[in-house]
């Protein structure tokens, strides 16, 4: 097998063993961008220059025997939200069309730290708000499996490439489920660690209070390299925690055996297709046979999760997207007077969900609103915390299914914003409790789409977490037909 | 919940976004669906629960940092994103007439 087409670990051990070179697997994904993305449109733009810099300077390390790391010379790919030096930044919005950060996100000088290569930047639904990455002003991403179906999102375009196998790696961002809904969709593992537990200094805010950057790869131990190179603690990140960061990779084939698994009824109920159900019951019995201690649990509040979320999220978003007032960057529209200048430019300059979701956000905060929208949603919030407090005083995680769904079809619900929204249900109760979740891949439906299935863990312990992702994931994830050109 | 065009244009204004007649209508009818869902909430027992608006590393909080200066981006870079500045400061369209 050619080493391009391998998981994450498997690039990485194949660079340590010197069977291909950082150059070698950079030109790789380059050739399968160019097959490729004129039909996935997984990229906005290349890094081609600072890709090829940074692979001949990892080759020299790999050379010398002295890496950085196992992502040292590893290709990974940016959804298009993280600050990168010298590089367009767009957030998949017009309003940030041009705009050149003068700085790196945290997470983008860690990867680059640990000697990873930034192939590219990666489409996403605008300012991340969307299921699909049909809101990117710049055109969908289509899923590889399927190229008449999305790719979910936000993270859309980080998923299709990594399934693609464009690029080994990416980092997406997580609000309400954009990495881990994705992941299921092409079928690649996907996280949103703890709140915390990685900075978001650099990565443009939707909800601050839910926001969390994670990694994207082909394998759960892919997962776990990119993990231990972007968490830990920011001073530019108030609420980053100073926890210490372990090396996740080096407890992922400790065995699972007496782990106890909480399988909420909550997640198993309306609305899962009978597929979905089946590969996901499937993936509790591969468990449950290395040794997992297999619960019925509630989670009584779950249902309450996403109408809690769309009031919390928007109001964030409606306060975090103010500083899009055409005046220290990005567009500014025409205009004689000030307060003309600011609607004008941000009429020109958001797409329709965006303006949705600021006016929805705006509308919960407003005068005589506020006590009956934001204020009740922040102790809904509580009690769905609450019910994962509680579970977690008998089980190590919780299973269910990461998406109702498996992928839908460009434009299916692009009509509909609350049937959109609703595809989130089972990934934004992590969000609201803070919790760590991660979708492994878990079969194929009939029509040969992926499924995906979620883990949630208590706080701070993705090693736990990860570890069980580890002995739930498939031995190995074929490629889409279209990566062979079939 | 119904919800109507002039709420619309209240909200729009103090969203600063300025919505065209068409995407007025259509804003009032898709956000009158998605608070009729929202209005599950209400039906919810809050009683005596703190809201939790920080879910994070409890143990840690929000330390503020030392407040004290530090390096900074240099002001010609900062100034070159800007739509128009005059190499000191950011220029905006007459506030005052």
């Amino acid at each position: 097998m050619k080493a391009d087409l391998l998981p994450l670990s498997g690039i990485s051990d194949a660079l340590a063993a010197g069977e291909v070179s950082p150059e070698a697997l950079l030109e790789a994904s380059l050739e399968r961008i160019r097959a490729l993305d004129a039909r996935l449109r997984a990229f906005l733009r290349l890094t081609e220059a600072e890709a090829r810099t940074a692979a001949k300077a990892s080759s020299q390390r790999r050379k010398s025997k002295k890496p950085l790391g196992p992502l040292d010379g590893v290709p990974v790919g940016l959804k298009d939200i993280f600050c990168m030096e010298g590089v367009e930044t767009t957030c998949g919005s017009k309003i940030l069309r041009g705009y050149v950060p003068p700085y790196d996100a945290t997470v983008v000088r860690k990867l680059k730290q640990a000697g990873a290569v930034i192939v590219g930047k990666l489409n996403m639904d605008e300012f991340a708000m969307g299921s699909s990455t049909e809101n990117s002003a710049f055109g969908p991403t289509m899923n590889p499996w399927d190229l008449s179906r999305t790719p979910g999102g936000s993270s859309g375009g980080s998923a299709a490439a990594v399934a693609a196998r464009m690029v080994a790696g990416a980092l997406g961002t997580d609000t309400g489920g954009s990495i881990r809904q994705p992941a299921a969709m092409v079928g690649c593992a996907g996280m949103k660690p703890t709140y915390g537990r990685v900075s978001r200094f650099g990565a443009i805010a939707f909800a601050s209070s839910l926001d969390q950057v994670g990694p994207l790869a082909q394998d759960v131990r892919g997962v776990a390299y990119l993990l231990s190179a972007i968490a830990g603690h920011d001073p530019n990140d108030q609420t980053s925690s100073p926890r210490p960061v372990p090396d996740y990779a080096a407890t992922l084939d400790k065995s699972v055996r007496g782990l106890r698994i909480g399988v909420p009824a909550e997640y198993f109920g309306e609305g899962l297709a009978p597929e979905v159900e089946k590969a996901v019951r499937a993936g509790v019995d591969k468990l449950r046979a290395q040794g997992c201690e297999i619960r019925e649990i509630s989670l009584p509040n779950s249902p309450h999760a996403i109408a809690t979320y769309y009031i919390v999220a928007t109001a964030e978003a409606s306060s975090n997207l103010a500083r899009y007032d055409g005046v220290r960057y990005g567009h500014r529209a025409k205009a004689n007077q000030l307060l003309e200048m600011y609607e004008k430019t941000r009429a020109e300059g958001f797409g329709a969900e965006v303006k949705r979701r600021i006016m929805l956000g705006t509308y919960a905060l407003s005068a005589g609103y506020y006590d009956a929208y934001y204020l009740r949603a922040q102790k809904v919030r509580a009690l769905i915390r609450r019910d994962f407090d509680q579970a977690f005083a008998a089980v190590d995680a919780v299973l269910s299914p990461t998406s109702p769904t498996t992928a839908f079809r460009l434009g299916e619900k692009m009509d509909d914003p609350l049937a959109m929204y609703l595809n989130d249900v089972y990934t934004v109760p992590a969000n609201l409790a803070g919790l760590p979740g991660i979708s492994v891949p878990a079969g194929f439906d009939s029509k040969s789409l992926p499924i995906g299935l979620q883990l949630i863990g208590k706080p701070f312990e993705e090693e736990t977490l990860l570890r069980i992702a580890r002995a739930a994931e498939p031995a190995a994830q074929r490629a889409p037909p279209i990566v062979e050109g079939r | 919940m119904p919800i109507d065009r002039a709420q619309v244009r209240h909200v729009a204004r103090l969203a600063r976004l300025a919505l065209s007649p068409e995407e007025e209508d259509r804003f009032a009818a898709q956000l009158a669906h998605v608070l009729e869902y929202i209005e599950r909430l209400q039906g919810v027992d809050v009683e005596g629960v703190e809201p939790l608006s920080f879910a994070g590393d409890a143990k840690a909080g929000l330390p503020l940092r030392a407040d004290e200066p530090g390096p900074c981006l240099p002001r010609e870079q900062v100034l070159s994103q800007a739509p128009e500045h005059d190499g000191e400061a950011f220029l905006v369209p007459r506030i005052i007439e």
